[in-house]
């Protein structure tokens, strides 16, 4: 078995009275390129937003590189109006009981040595699972959140692009990629204002280079952000991340509005990087060429719950994707 | 027991008076996210007007008039200052708020002199009446009653009319309500009318029982109405009121001890960083997210 | 390499600026020594006001320009700034006069008077203590400030916007109401001033009989001023100073890039609230005494004010629009505020005359702003006809009724010119000064576009060189 770079367990995000995201569990494996798709307002986004610590989800569990780092159950008002599945799973109520139903159909079982036996069984499955929970998260069972800010996510190693591109767009395209490295230098405001820094500095600004030649954006350097054509942009936003020295690349709809050409190139493109900086990349992407084409596995998602999983060629065959994109034939 | 009495009289009252300043500053911020720094300074030149028209004039002429010339006053400032501003960032609004308070403060500075002018006492409102033991002036019985009759006509004039309507939307969404042909333009200033209105009245009742005006004395009692209406949940009407009230009764308790009182505007902004700590948008405020 | 290139690029130009702040810091001294103080007050007053609002705006701007953090507490931090150098420079003699409403100082220690003292009392190492004790007084103002700055930042900076800004708006308010209680009059001296400790007039070198030998009282404020606005250069110039420009362009996307928003807005605000408080303390030596009702928020307004008109996000830009609106505030318009009659009847026609051409250019330059913009239509231009119309009527009232005495001149009008013009700034040129440039960025646009309409009058077929076009240009670079 592959080392996970990404697990995510049971994450629900619930907005008010609306479920955005529900039970949803995926994993994501050194070196793989995972694709996240969905029809529109399936929660893709959400979820990216729960990863990378822009939204704190109200219910799961989320691992990077085999360390919990986000970690909630719903709590407060939310408790009360929980919508979704398993709300006292990273509590310390869960007891390990997992499928209230069977427990129910035990319970209903004529037999009173049957039903003691199935119950005995039950119960050592739950304790199994508890067991295996405590094993997995040292936290289980207490009742710690954790909810870190996007900024720390960053700095463990996630990196992200997003949908509608947010570059810092009055800044020159060279300051866009050097801030990114602000996070790693090793400076503090006063060696930084009375440049006692040079060296880590000019470091910085090597690398970024080399990044902006790399990305065949080292043309527009001095240009600012705001006024690169959409294409490069985006590209741009690519480099911005991969700036942050990432482990793991989420991308949100990285073609989005780019034609069947740039597309194929965008591909391509995401490839060669995953190949050279040794990333796994995680996309989500409503171009189904793209994805058939680059992607190792594919997730897919409907009214924030996970329908199908797989190949892309068990998935392209699967019904219930058919269905969630076209519509049910009744 | 007559100290709590008029203590809670005069905070009542002032907090009346903060209410008809703060929708000014509720509406408008609702409508175009500004804070409205010249609505304060509105409120005064409200004041002086009377008082220079009852030189030449009864009072039941002066007081329509002014509230005539303030209404005019207040659609002017936004078609001169804010109008042109509209597609500009919302700082550079700000700052012309700002500028047009500077402008109208040392105009005022200019016209008057510069010296504290007194307000004229207007027969009724001014006189005494007293109240379990408190003596004060009507006008402290009346504010009450008259802010919440104001307040309820507002509501009704937002929630029933075609105009209302309008006004509800554009505090939605300003790009949406153009697309779907609404004006505007006329909405906004039909905006700053009403809210000049009720501060203009609001100035009748406040200058009544402070009858000392300065070219400065617009900028406190302002300051006290926005801070209700931020507390209250800005872009609440109801919000603004049950805001200022709290602001005009906490403000009074406060005076009552000399020791104290100077921190009477403290404490509106002490309770105000509180709120804001354990509510970030106020009592009633709608909550905002950011689309990621 | 180009990095390197860039590098070599933005040296040049800080010894650049380097070479012209020593150039204005000798040109300074020079004037001091060479211009009688007594007859030139007011330059020496609107120099050193001009330096210490400069350094304050600057500090404002890397806050509310480059952070993107509106804050309007800054008069408060110069209160905090001023009171923590008045009360630890009032020299022990003086106190009892000073606290004669509440019987002396709780606090009896004087830094410039420990220093004088322990560098030998008197003469030069007396002299060189009170010096090293002011200093360090003005960096404790700093430091307090900061302080502050430090303990409110965690609750108010998770606000937004507006809220940030009333919030901090409220600070400063509360902070001015502690500094005037009763109760604490013993350190504050409540309601009333703080005066009698050393003044910038302290740094003039004197010899034995007390005649001054070297004046460095307008230079050593210029000095400090500029010292300060240069470390902020560097900061904002730093990576900390692009972290805080990537907050203020996006929020969001600065996370997502590692940059803890927490952190560098608290950063931010601490460093911006140093150098506030470094300003009021140098407020507080340029008028001699510190009292709280001076640092209300029409202060904060002004400053504001301030780094609008210089451009935000523009350094240069907040400097020189400090000294020019303090220059036309205590100097340049003064002339308004005093009546003034015409002793001839042809003095009275060409005043007449230059009102009407100035409300002529006056409409046509904003008729043309509105044109260049775009706008047709007749109702976006009324503003411009309207102003041009009252300034002229009033002109025409003015030469028909034959008085002799200036029209509209006394107390007060000043300030009216003043906030019509900040206003014709807000409205018109929006982008201020600068806009969000620095100024050699400036003077090359500006020479660029000299270049272009000194080509379009040579071939006035081409374009047909409007004047307009060129008073437009130069209000914009002027005001």
């Amino acid at each position: 078995m592959s080392e996970n770079v990404l697990r995510i367990e049971n994450l629900t995000m619930q907005f008010g009275g609306v479920v955005s995201v529900n039970g949803l569990s995926m994993e994501v494996n050194k070196g793989e390129f995972v694709a996240l798709i969905g029809p529109n307002g399936a929660g893709k986004t959400t979820a990216f937003n729960c990863v990378t610590g822009v939204y704190q989800p109200t219910n799961g569990r989320i691992e990077f590189m085999g360390e919990t780092i986000v970690r909630n159950h719903p709590q407060g008002r939310m408790a009360r109006q929980y919508m979704g599945e398993r709300a006292t799973l990273y509590t310390s109520a869960y007891r390990g009981e997992d499928d209230p139903e069977a427990l129910e159909a035990i319970e209903r079982e004529g037999d009173g040595e049957r039903r003691a036996q199935l119950r005995a069984q039950f119960d050592a499955e739950a304790r199994e699972r508890l067991e295996s929970a405590k094993r997995r998260d040292p936290d289980a069972l207490t009742n710690r959140v954790i909810a870190p800010t996007p900024d720390r996510i960053t700095q463990l190693g996630i990196a992200r692009t997003f949908q509608n591109i947010r570059l810092f767009s009055s800044l020159s395209v060279f300051d866009n990629v050097l801030i990114a490295k602000h996070m790693r230098a090793r400076q503090n405001v006063f060696s930084a204002t009375l440049r006692l820094n040079r060296r880590e500095e000019r470091r910085m600004r090597e690398e970024t280079m080399a990044l902006l030649e790399e990305q065949d954006l080292a043309r527009f350097k001095d240009e600012v952000a705001g006024s690169l054509p959409y294409g490069l942009q985006r590209r741009l936003e690519i480099a911005r991340a991969l700036a942050t020295e990432p482990r793991l690349l989420l991308l949100d709809e990285p073609a989005a509005g780019m034609n069947p050409q740039e597309t194929q190139e965008l591909g391509e493109f995401i490839v060669k990087i995953k190949e050279k900086y040794e990333l796994t990349v995680f996309m989500i992407e409503h171009h189904m060429d793209l994805v058939m084409q680059f992607c190792d596995r594919i997730y897919v998602i409907d009214f924030g719950k996970l329908i199908c999983e797989g190949s892309p060629e068990a998935v392209r065959a699967d019904r219930r994707v058919i269905d969630a994109y076209l519509g049910v034939v009744e | 027991m007559q100290l709590a009495v008029s203590t809670l009289l005069s905070g009542i009252s002032a907090g009346g008076q903060y209410a008809l300043i703060a929708i000014g500053y509720t509406l408008v911020y609702g409508i175009l996210r500004l804070i409205n720094f010249a609505h304060g300074d509105v409120f005064m030149v409200a004041g002086l007007v009377v008082i220079y028209m009852t030189a030449s004039m009864p009072l039941y002429v002066a007081l329509p008039l002014m509230v005539v010339f303030i209404v005019v006053l207040g659609f002017c400032i936004e078609r001169a200052a804010y109008k042109p501003l509209r597609s500009a960032p919302r700082m550079s609004v700000m700052i012309s708020a700002i500028g047009v308070s500077f402008l109208i403060q040392n105009f005022a500075t200019y016209y008057t002199g510069g010296l504290a002018r007194f307000y004229p006492e207007i027969p009724f409102l001014y006189d005494s009446v007293t109240i379990a033991g408190a003596t004060t002036r009507w006008v402290t019985i009346v504010t009450p009653f008259l802010v919440v009759a104001l307040v309820l006509l507002l509501l009704l004039l937002i929630n029933k009319t075609k105009i209302g309507l309008a006004m509800r939307a554009a505090a939605k969404d300003f790009e949406t309500c153009q697309l779907m042909g609404i004006k505007i333009n006329s909405v906004i200033s039909f905006t700053f009318v009403i809210g000049s209105a009720l501060a203009a009245i609001g100035s009748i009742l406040y200058f009544t029982n402070y009858p000392s005006i300065m070219p400065q004395s617009g900028a406190l009692p302002g300051l006290r109405a926005f801070v209700a209406a931020v507390f209250g949940g800005i872009g609440s009407i109801p919000g603004a009121v049950v805001g200022a009230f709290i602001i005009g009764i906490c403000e009074n308790i406060v005076k009552v001890n000399p020791t104290y009182s100077i921190f009477s505007d403290a404490v509106t902004f002490i309770i105000l960083i509180v709120v804001l700590g354990v509510k970030p948008t106020g009592l009633f405020g709608e909550k905002v997210t950011d689309k990621v | 390499m180009p990095a390197a290139t860039l590098e070599k690029k933005s040296k040049r130009g800080a010894f650049l600026s380097l070479a012209g702040v020593a150039a204005v810091l000798a040109l300074v001294i020079v004037l001091e020594n060479t211009l009688d103080p007594n007859r030139n007050i007011i330059v020496f007053t609107t120099l050193k006001k001009g330096a210490v609002y400069a350094l304050v705006a600057v500090s404002m701007n890397l806050l509310n320009g480059f952070t993107g953090l509106f804050s309007l507490g800054h008069a408060g931090f110069m209160l905090l700034g001023g009171y923590a150098y008045a009360i630890f420079t009032i020299p022990s003699a003086q106190r009892e006069s000073v606290y004669y409403m509440y019987d002396g100082s709780a606090i009896n220690f004087s830094f410039p008077e420990f220093f004088s003292n322990l560098f030998g009392g008197s003469g030069a190492g007396g002299a060189a203590g009170m010096v090293l004790g002011m200093l360090i007084a003005i960096v404790i103002a700093g430091l307090v400030a900061a302080l502050v700055a430090w303990l409110i930042g965690l609750p108010v900076l998770k606000l937004k916007s507006d809220y940030l800004a009333i919030a901090t708006l409220g600070f400063a308010e509360i902070i001015r109401a502690i500094f005037q209680w009763e109760p604490g009059g013993r350190i504050t001296n409540g309601a009333n001033a703080l005066k009698s400790f050393p003044t910038f007039n302290n740094f003039n070198i004197t010899d034995a009989e007390g005649e001054i030998v070297l004046r460095l009282s307008t230079s050593v404020c210029f000095a400090i001023s500029a010292l300060c606005i240069f470390l902020i250069v560097l900061l904002i110039n730093s990576s900390y100073g692009r972290a805080f420009k990537a907050i203020r362009e996006d929020e969001v996307a600065a996370e997502a890039m590692g940059i803890n928003l927490a952190k560098h807005k608290r950063l931010s605000f601490i460093i911006s609230s140093f150098f506030a408080g470094v300003g009021g303390a140098l407020f507080a030596m340029y008028v001699n005494q510190v009292q709280a009702k001076t640092f209300n928020s029409a202060m904060t307004y002004e400053l504001l004010l301030i780094v609008v008109l210089g451009g935000m996000g523009s350094i240069s830009g907040s400097a020189i629009a400090a000294f020019l609106y303090v220059a036309c505030g205590e100097w340049w318009l003064r002339f308004l505020d005093s009546e003034a009659a015409f002793k001839s009847a042809s003095d009275r026609w060409a005043f007449i005359i230059v009102l009407a051409a100035a409300a002529a250019a006056l409409t046509a330059l904003l008729l043309w702003r509105r044109k260049r913009q775009g706008a047709r239509k007749f109702s976006e231009l009324w503003t411009a006809c309207l102003l041009g119309a009252v300034v002229l009527g009033y002109d025409i009232y003015y030469a028909a009724s034959g008085s002799m005495e200036v029209p509209f001149l006394r107390t007060g009008f000043r300030m009216v010119v003043f906030s019509v013009i900040i206003m014709v700034v807000v409205l018109f040129f929006r982008r201020g000064l600068m806009g969000d440039k620095e100024l050699p960025a400036r003077l090359r646009e500006l020479a660029a576009f000299i270049r272009r309409l000194a080509a379009k009058i040579r071939r006035p077929s081409a374009g047909g060189g409007k004047p307009g076009a060129a008073a437009g240009k130069e209000a914009g670079g002027d005001e």
